[in-house]
């Protein structure tokens, strides 16, 4: 038991494990969906951050959620041309903290999974600007319509998407 | 310390990547010297190629898949009307090509229509256009029927030419539409002038559907691909109109002293489509526009020669073609073809002093038949513009009597008929029994009182 504060139940912080197909198979085909087929609506939805979060707070454990966020934001990276290590980071942080607030909150409601998607993607896109205006000298504008619409849309399908990818855990 | 660690694991390890991440990141912005101003280190450069390369044959796979899904989709939708397509554009195939044989045939139309105008326009007066609009089916004879008729002014042995040449004469009329029997009928026949040579004779059909000069001696030179054309004699056919040329001459073995001299037409007479009808020549209205005739180099050579001095108006006017000193020669040989009709023309008939003007064709003499074979009309110009029945009175003094039942009679007729004659060319007697030397012609010119009593002379004859 955690001896911090915790607004989980004993079944809520159970931590989930996945088999290595599904480890490597779904982060890998978010990217691919993301990165190579040209759908519009993909612009606006991150699925690999929401892989990324997902995994992070069903394993609830930081260091692999960071992890996770790492690999997954280093390998978009490295398919779409940015700097490696600007999703990289991005996905590290969200890993971290969602493996983190899966350990104190209930994420497998989905309101709290929607409040907790379009809150994350809010940190990803706020550090991802950071970066990208601090420390690579990029020039992209925060856009808050943008930015609320995307956080809105992902939180919507981290609903369906986490409902989906809950069927892939391994039960004991 | 190992406690700290402990305690604050999860914040040193994010710490830790998050710091191997901005280094490698820094690696990349700070790294352009040497480098390009990519940004792309050389470290980073094979973590892009390895993880391109391994995903790159999944991209290709699924970018297949798609592409093989979406054609097949493409190529099925594209297939459902292909079979009524295809039929709509067999249809559409079907039509361009009626209308483009439409469209040649109208092209080749307003060309041979071009042709036509600018022929009529350059040399004919008066003419009607008519479409071929029949034949007569047979081998036996040569008609074909066209669309003009009596309302369009058409007459009887009007000629029918195309500018390729002479194409026949109009044989029988109707009120909408008129036979025309083709020059190389075997009933046909055209007074016709070799070019080269200047020899005068009759072009005929044959039965074969071919063209033959038969009255030229085999003494003369002929040489294939002499251009033939109308003489004018036969007062059906503008003189100088093309008839063809010549294919072949060799001896006529029916007819021995003579050559049977084939001519190929120059209008196909096979392909006729459009033609003219000559309903009224140059010659014909000249005189009606301009009043008076230009003078001829035949007239102007005739009055500079010594000749017989004029007699009253009276005697000319008995004497018919004996008028003028200068054009005796009376007895023209020109009849019509088909008809028989042995009537001089009003038309003067051209005449060089190598050219008789007389190219009589397929005449039959109404009378005994001597009319109209005289070989040496003297004065080969004159041909008197009164017309006159070429009946044997009319022509006797001058033919010196002979009578072969022939029609023509060439003349070579030189300069002016004045007492001294030079005999006509011996070249082209239509008949065998026409002789080359015709002394008796000069004394045509004298005897006026050989002209029978209806003959209406002119005193002025028109020389051509």
């Amino acid at each position: 038991m955690h001896s911090s504060v915790s607004l989980t139940s004993r079944e809520e912080i159970e931590v989930h494990r996945f088999s290595w197909p599904v480890s490597i198979g779904i982060p890998v085909a978010a990217i691919f969906l993301q990165v190579f087929l040209r759908i519009r609506f993909l612009t606006v939805l991150d699925l690999p951050l929401l892989v990324t979060i997902f995994f992070a707070v069903a394993r609830r454990r930081p260091v692999p959620g960071m992890i996770t966020g790492a690999l997954i934001g280093s390998l978009q990276d490295a398919w779409t041309g940015h700097p490696i290590g600007l999703f990289g980071i991005a996905k590290t942080i969200v890993g971290y903290l969602g493996s983190s607030l899966g350990v104190k909150v209930d994420v497998d409601n989905p309101g709290s999974r929607f409040l907790m998607t379009f809150a994350f993607v809010l940190i990803h896109r706020f550090v991802y600007m950071a970066i990208s205006l601090q420390l690579v000298g990029g020039s992209e504008a925060w856009i808050w319509g943008h930015t609320l619409l995307s956080a809105f849309v992902n939180g919507l399908a981290a609903v369906v998407l986490f409902a989906l990818l809950d069927k892939l855990k391994l039960r004991n | 310390m190992e406690n700290f660690f402990a305690r604050y694991k999860n914040p040193l390890v994010l710490m830790l990547v998050l710091f191997i991440q901005v280094i490698a990141l820094a690696t990349q912005v700070k790294r352009p010297e040497g480098a390009k101003a990519g940004n792309t280190g050389s470290g980073t450069r094979l973590i892009r190629v390895w993880t391109i390369t391994a995903f790159t044959p999944v991209e290709k796979m699924f970018v297949s898949t798609g592409h093989f899904f979406r054609d097949g989709w493409h190529n099925y939708a594209d297939l459902r009307g292909v079979r009524r397509k295809n039929r709509e554009l067999q249809d559409e195939v079907a039509r361009l090509q009626m209308e483009q044989v439409r469209l040649k045939q109208d092209a080749d139309q307003a060309r041979r229509l071009q042709a036509l105008l600018d022929f009529k326009e350059k040399f004919i007066s008066k003419t009607v256009a008519a479409q071929v609009i029949g034949t007569s089916g047979t081998e036996q004879s040569r008609v074909i029927i066209i669309d003009k008729g009596a309302h369009d002014g058409i007459k009887q042995d009007m000629a029918v030419i195309t500018p390729d040449g002479i194409v026949g004469k109009v044989k029988d009329v109707f009120p909408l539409s008129s036979q025309v029997l083709l020059i190389n009928d075997h009933d046909s026949g055209a007074g016709v002038i070799l070019e080269h040579s200047r020899l005068q004779g009759i072009i005929r059909g044959t039965s074969l559907g071919e063209l033959q000069i038969t009255d030229i001696m085999s003494d003369e030179q002929i040489e294939a691909g002499d251009h033939v054309i109308t003489s004018g004699g036969d007062r059906i056919y503008p003189k100088g109109f093309s008839v063809g040329t010549v294919v072949s001459a060799t001896p006529d073995r029916d007819n021995d002293p003579f050559l049977a001299i084939k001519i190929k037409p120059s209008a196909d007479l096979r392909r006729l489509e459009e033609v003219l009808v000559v309903t009224k020549t140059v010659e014909e209205i000249s005189p009606v526009a301009g009043g008076s005739a230009p003078m001829r180099a035949a007239d102007i050579l005739a009055q500079r020669l010594p000749s017989i001095p004029k007699q009253d108006a009276n005697a000319a006017k008995t004497s018919g073609g004996t008028s003028l000193g200068s054009t005796p020669t009376g007895t023209t040989p020109t009849g019509t073809m088909p008809t028989g009709a042995p009537k001089a023309s009003p038309l003067p008939t051209p005449a060089k002093p190598n050219q008789p003007s007389n190219g009589a064709v397929e005449q039959k003499p109404a009378g005994t038949g001597a009319s109209a074979k005289q070989p040496a009309a003297a004065g080969g110009t004159a041909t008197p513009t009164a017309p006159m029945k070429a009946d044997p009175a009319a022509s006797k003094p001058a033919s010196s009597g002979q009578t072969t039942g022939q029609s023509t009679v060439p003349s070579g007729a030189n300069g002016a008929a004045t007492a001294t004659p030079t005999p006509a060319k011996p070249k082209k007697p239509k008949a065998p029994s026409a002789t080359p030397t015709e002394p008796t012609a000069p004394k045509a010119s004298n005897q006026p009182a050989s002209e029978p009593p209806g003959a209406t002379p002119t005193p002025t004859p028109e020389r051509p």
